[in-house]
């Protein structure tokens, strides 16, 4: 143990702790914008300098650690100041248009120019030129960035994807895809976990909000909405609910105070999901068993951005993916063939909207793979974020609503279904519905829970004998099932090279893009709270295990699904249906020609006015500066006056670009 | 190997033959941290210059991120992915030279070779740059074409040292 003085108070803090950490853990939080605990500290915001007496220079405290005897500033005079002008400078270049940013009011920038009361920047002169890289999924908009460099560290280390690195020097630094490609162009997954980490709006998830309000109010349109279970336990999040809350109810209530004419679960797709997939392994295993020859160990295909990741790192393993859609999709497909015929509602008219706590999704939806009848299965997704914003928009007072329940057949659902959420679920779920189907007894594990695969390690394993099958199954007599467990795109890559080396002793592998799994999602509400994973883990378990059915072969609308519908899992109309096939893509997206670029007209419009009206203002403050050279005054009033005209034009066009939207 | 022959002339041998060498120079440096700098330098003497081919070869051969090979050839002044000129030509712009006209040599050079900073004549002889600083103010202005350093350039110099090459 180290001591020190902090300010005053006297601290003791371990060996090889941050002067940071060592202050945070007394009461005392230091500035910063780039720092993140555990994860990211490369002292680039500089914000958090500290004073510290006898030493050359100012300290960055998320790098400097303490030491015995060290006597700590964090708030003088000296450092007040220079934090300012820090702010300033990063102000001078940051693009002012706070009001239509989507981040306003919760934005870690902003919040940082309040805490060190500085509104303006003294500071004015050349700005980094504008550019908006629109993929479906993800945004990056570089006028905003501060390059704190979060998100590199989340997609190189993190994620160890490796989508996004710091080009070029200098002012011309932007965190961008190789060779200034658009992210929609590269091997990027879309998981959004950089726009988790992102303080400002320079990357986020691709709006679709307009699009769901628009199907909403078009008296055509049946709109049919169904939300994830990593949602219900971080929702709340943003309406001032501890993490963790369930709002199942609430929510299903806001969905009719929207307006939306059918509030459906993607449990219940996730239920359907656990029918397939566990026929899907059952019959791999078979048929090895049987010498016919099966790909082993199958992987899960819950996730868009795993998916994505696999397609273009190891693109001759596809065959180990399990054919099944994601739950979400396996919904829609059902909505609009079993549930239109029931409602008698021609499926072109029905709009699927998927509420998830995911940026990958809204690529999912996009890909050819998930049509059927030549419709998509889902029309479009809005993540939790944007889920909560509409929540606002409607007016809704969301803390305060009485409980619904979704709507039947397809809003019921077994606690099998909510631990989708969560690393570790979808494997829990299928064993408790195959092991059961196998045996005829229950899974042999406390409360269901198969305990090995429960908690954040990079990778969990387990394994499952299987003694006194039923009759049908006598060939897995004395069988040891051995699964493994991953969540993070980083702990996939130990499995996927281990299987490439032909070395994976497992049958079957549970992997989720996001580190934790879908309850920290690139969609999910941000949070500064370090505890959040194990408050929304807690959350979903306590859903589950809450349920009368927590079986997902239990649900009796799945049984009758199958019974009017479907036939039998793995079937011909399931694998119509249900299931897909995968797109080799390559490491660089050389194998295919499909590219996942948004159309940016519109976003790119309204930037052309914020860049005139930027244009315009350094054009003024040139002609300050240079008042006294009177032949140049002139050309510059000329040009200022050329450079306003095109900025009224361009605000008009913004005015029309909003009368068309709230058409 | 003639950079601008990497171009347009190259045969296809010429140019396996070159991603041969880049595999060969890489495998020298397999398993040591921190070559990814080196590899690029050697790969450019190789190439000429750093294609997206060329980086995307070097990113799979040595597994690392495109963007990571990408970053490091966009910081570096001394890398291009565009073909170079036979010879480069750079001008100091160092505080020495700077204050000695170096902006005026490099506004005449401009006119003279008819190409912009950073780019390289139609006729693939000469590339065109500027350098911070050569380390050689006392013979400021100064500036170099390949390997040799030319001291206390003026305007009417210019014509007489280009014509050597």
């Amino acid at each position: 143990m180290v001591n020190l003085t902090i300010n005053g108070q006297p601290i003791t803090a371990e060996e090889g702790t941050t002067i940071i950490e060592a202050a945070r853990r007394h009461g005392i939080s230091i500035p910063n914008l780039c720092y993140m605990k555990d994860v990211h500290k490369i002292g680039a915001c500089r914000l958090c300098v500290v004073e510290v007496e006898g030493a050359r220079a100012l300290m960055a405290s998320c790098l400097a650690t303490v030491s015995e005897g060290m006597v700590v500033h964090t708030n003088t005079e000296k450092l007040r100041r220079i934090r300012r002008v820090l702010f300033e400078l990063m102000y001078s270049d940051h693009s002012e248009d706070c009001l239509s940013c989507s981040r306003n009011q919760n934005c870690e920038f902003q919040a940082m120019g309040k805490l060190l009361s500085v509104d303006s920047s003294r500071f004015e002169g050349e700005r980094s030129s504008y550019h908006v890289d629109a993929s479906v999924s993800v945004t990056r908009d570089m006028s905003k960035c501060i390059l704190c460099r979060r998100c590199v560290t989340v997609c190189n280390e993190v994620q160890g994807v490796g989508a996004l690195f710091p080009q070029h020097r200098g002012f011309d630094t932007e965190m961008a895809p190789a060779m200034e490609m658009q992210l929609g162009k590269v091997a990027c997954t879309f998981c959004g976990q950089c726009s988790i980490v992102c303080p400002v709006g320079a990357l986020k998830s691709t709006n679709s909000e307009h699009k769901v309000w628009a199907a909403i109010g078009d008296p055509n349109k049946v709109t049919v909405v169904q939300v994830a279970p990593a949602v219900r336990v971080a929702l709340g999040e943003v309406f001032g609910l501890e993490p963790g809350t369930s709002v199942t109810g609430k929510m299903a209530a806001s969905f009719r105070r929207m307006g939306f004419d059918h509030v459906f679960d993607t449990n219940f797709g996730a239920d359907l999901t656990i029918m397939e997939e566990g026929a899907e392994f059952l019959g791999r295993v078979r048929s090895a068993l049987n010498n016919r020859g099966a790909v082993l160990p199958m992987i899960t295909s819950c996730s868009p951005g795993w998916v994505k990741y696999v397609e273009h790192m190891y693109p001759d393993h596809l065959a180990h993916l399990s054919t099944c859609k994601s739950p979400h999709t396996m919904l829609g497909a059902v909505v609009k063939s079993y549930y239109a015929e029931r409602i008698g509602v021609d499926p072109k008219d029905i709009f699927v909207v998927s509420v998830m706590p995911c940026t990958a999704k809204k690529f999912e939806i996009t890909r050819p793979e998930m049509q059927n009848g030549g419709y998509p299965n889902v029309d479009a997704v809005i993540t939790t974020r944007e889920l909560a914003c509409m929540i606002k928009y409607a007016g809704i007072d969301f803390v305060n609503l009485d409980d619904e329940e979704f709507d039947n057949p397809l809003g019921m659902s077994t606690g099998a279904a909510d631990i989708f959420g969560l690393t570790g679920g979808v494997m829990e779920a299928a064993l408790r519905t195959v092991y059961e189907l196998v045996t005829g007894r229950t899974l042999p594990f406390d409360g269901l829970h198969v305990t090995p695969i429960v908690g954040f390690e990079r990778i969990k394993e387990a394994a499952l004998k299987i003694e006194n099958p039923l009759p049908d199954y006598s060939f897995l007599d004395g069988v040891e099932v051995r699964i493994a467990v991953t969540s993070g795109l980083a702990g996939a890559k130990i499995l996927m090279d281990q299987l490439k080396a032909g070395n994976s002793p497992y049958h079957f592998i549970e992997v989720m893009g996001c580190p934790g799994g879908c309850i920290m999602g690139g969609g999910q509400p941000r949070s500064r709270d370090n505890d959040i994973r194990n408050k929304r883990l807690r959350g979903l378990y306590t859903e589950d295990e809450g349920k009368p059915l927590r079986k997902s072969h239990e649900n009796p609308f799945i049984k009758s699904l199958y019974d009017e519908f479907l036939g039998e899992p793995n079937g011909h109309k399931s694998h119509e249906l249900l299931h897909t096939s995968y797109v080799a893509r390559g490491k660089f997206n050389q194998m295919t020609e499909q590219t996942f670029v948004a159309d940016a007209k519109v976003i790119a419009k309204i930037k052309t006015a914020a860049a005139i009206h930027d244009q315009a203002k350094a054009a003024i403050s040139k002609l300050r500066q240079e008042e006294a050279a009177s032949p140049k005054v002139f050309e510059l009033e000329s040009e200022n006056r050329r450079l306003k005209m095109e900025l009224a034009d361009a605000l008009e066009t913004v005015d029309i670009l909003k009368s068309v939207f709230n058409k | 190997m003639n950079p601008e022959s990497a171009e347009n002339t190259c045969t296809v041998i010429e140019r396996e033959h070159a991603f041969e060498q880049i595999a060969n120079v890489i495998d020298l440096y397999k398993g040591k941290e921190g070559s990814l700098i080196q590899v690029l330098h050697l790969s450019q003497k190789i190439f000429g210059y750093l294609p997206l081919e060329v980086q995307q070869f070097i990113a799979n051969e040595m597994d690392i991120p495109l963007a990571t090979v990408s970053g490091v050839v966009s910081f570096y002044s001394f890398f291009s992915t565009e073909p170079r000129g036979e010879h480069t030509i750079r001008v100091c712009m160092g505080t020495a030279c700077y204050v000695r006209g170096g902006k005026k040599i490099v506004e005449h050079l401009q006119n003279h070779l008819g190409v912009d900073l950073g780019k390289t004549t139609p006729d693939g002889k000469f590339t065109f740059e500027i350098a911070r600083c050569i380390g050689s103010c006392a013979l400021a202005p100064a500036m170099t074409i390949d390997d040799t350093v030319y001291k206390q350039v003026n305007l009417n110099k210019i014509g007489r040292i280009l014509e050597k090459y």
